[in-house]
């Protein structure tokens, strides 16, 4: 007797149990109701005049021989696109490169050079080459970035751009440990990942980019990747064009030329 | 209901409506989570490409700053800073151009700012003008001497240095100081004025460095002399010896 009253106490306790699990589980989607409320306001696909996606594919051409060092890119982005004042959040920024005889090559970047560059200093008459190398998200036509994500927040759109969607975004950071060439980051305020967007509120608008926009020497040359009379594609016949990584056959939309083979 | 339910076990039937149950669940719930325009143009919300669009524009760009600054602008086009558009210095300029009483442009007046570029760091493109501002007319504004919408030099510089300061240092060392940059290079006047549309000439052939260097030239005995002919086989002389240091290896 005393047996089976145990095990109808026992069976009370799972069922119990059961139900409990249920309840818990429904109430953890409740918070998401109502996000879903709100995420699904916006419905409507407004885009500027008859801009049309698929009628475009961006890129840009970077002319080593070109840069100067000078930061205006990286500072008008951080201007454009509110990226943190601070080190390590850079959309774009600029390496210098010193290539010495009989040792490693020297890589730097004080602040993503948004300030310029020093004078270098003094490394025993020995550099063979010297030059500068601004970086940027490489908008790959087979990004890692995309395919590691998780929730869909990270996509390539029509026009060859990859974006992220601060809404959905988790913050999980595998985009910015997939990404080959460190152009992600996560945004200390809000906690998702950022990147170089080619300033897509500006080229919907037929502007360009607010980097290029400021070069002072036209190192960053911005267009079209598929029509023959765009500047870009005028720049990447006249020039020997390098990618950086292409080993990985991420297809990187951004082109350089006059580049060393030390660039990496 | 009998007729089936004899053969099946109870438990089965329960399962079943429970994973009915759960697959409606599912639909209903994935239909209420996931938004209207999810894959509407791939595997992402088609709404977050309009949240990007939104984003606020800071600069305007170049071309509309003519619109009331023509003045400027036209002088500017006849410099070397045609190219340089308007907010690399005086910053972003959408809110100038929405209200030009309320926000004004600022420049850069102080001497920091113009050797962002104009520095001398030997990472620059050679040619780039650059000046070392530690000995450049210290202390003096850069816009007392320079009007900077048209920053041409008060005078064309006099020797190679001053644009090609690495060079010049590097000749500096070697044996070849004394010989002058205009022996080897044939440089058009106005490669000074407008140093990429006029450049230097660079020489050809190994008869060139054999003005000096062959054993029957006309110079002084200490300067080292090769057969042109036979001295390093098909190679140019400067394939291996660096004109400007030839003493490097």
């Amino acid at each position: 007797m005393k047996e089976i009253k145990t095990n109808i106490e026992n069976n009370i306790q799972r069922r119990k149990f059961i139900k409990n699990i249920l309840f818990s589980a429904t109430a953890l989607l409740f918070p998401k109701f109502i996000g879903a409320a709100s995420v699904g306001k916006i419905k409507d696909w407004v885009l500027f005049g008859d801009y049309n996606a698929k009628d475009h594919l961006w890129g840009m051409g970077i002319d080593i021989n070109k840069c100067i060092g000078c930061g205006r890119c990286v500072n008008a982005c951080k201007v454009e696109n509110n990226v943190p004042k601070v080190p390590y959040f850079f959309r774009t920024w600029v390496e210098r490169y010193r290539i010495i005889k009989g040792k490693e090559t020297v890589v730097d970047s004080p602040n993503g050079a948004i300030d310029g560059f020093k004078p270098q200093p003094e490394s025993d008459g020995n550099v063979i080459r010297s030059f500068f190398v601004p970086k940027l998200c490489n908008q790959c036509d087979n990004p890692p970035c995309v395919q590691v994500c998780p929730v869909g927040a990270t996509f390539r759109t029509d026009d060859g751009v990859v974006l992220v969607d601060k809404e959905y975004c988790i913050g999980c950071r595998y985009c910015i440990q997939g990404c080959p060439y460190g152009a992600r980051y996560l945004d200390p305020d809000t906690q998702t990942a950022e990147k170089c967007t080619f300033c897509y509120h500006r080229i919907v608008q037929g502007l360009s980019p607010a980097c290029v926009e400021a070069c002072p020497t036209q190192a960053r040359i911005f267009g079209e990747v598929k029509k023959k009379t765009s500047p870009l594609m005028r720049f990447m016949r006249k020039h020997a064009i390098g990618v950086l990584k292409p080993s990985l056959n991420t297809e990187p939309k951004v082109f350089y030329a006059n580049m060393d083979m030390e660039v990496r | 209901m009998k007729l089936f339910g004899k053969n099946i076990p109870e438990q089965v039937t329960r399962l079943t409506i429970i994973l009915i149950f759960l697959i409606v669940a599912f639909i209903f719930l994935r239909s209420l989570l996931v938004p209207p325009d999810f894959g509407k143009y791939g595997h992402y919300r088609a709404s977050a490409v309009d949240e990007i669009i939104l984003q606020d524009i800071k600069y305007a760009g170049s071309v509309i700053c003519y619109d009331c600054h023509d003045d400027v602008v036209d002088s500017k086009s006849e410099g070397y800073h045609n190219k340089v558009s308007c907010e690399v210095c005086h910053g972003p300029a959408v809110l100038h151009i929405d209200d030009p009483e309320e926000f004004v442009l600022e420049a850069p007046r102080e001497r920091g700012y113009c050797p962002l570029c104009h520095e001398y760091i030997p990472s620059r493109p050679t040619g780039f003008p650059q000046i070392v501002s530690a000995s450049h007319n210290p202390m003096r504004p850069c816009i007392s001497c320079h009007n900077p919408h048209d920053p041409k030099p008060p005078e064309p510089p006099r020797e190679c240095k001053a644009c090609h300061a690495e060079i010049s240092r590097t000749k500096s060392l070697s044996h070849h100081v004394n010989v002058k940059c205009t022996f080897c290079h044939e440089t058009p006047g106005d490669h000074k004025i407008q140093p990429r549309d006029f450049l230097p000439t660079k020489p050809s052939k190994r008869e060139f460095c054999g003005l000096c260097h062959a054993e029957n030239s006309n110079v002084p005995d200490e300067i080292p002399r090769v057969d042109i002919a036979t001295h390093g086989e098909q190679y140019m002389c400067w394939q291996c010896h660096y004109p400007h240091l030839p003493e490097a290896n």
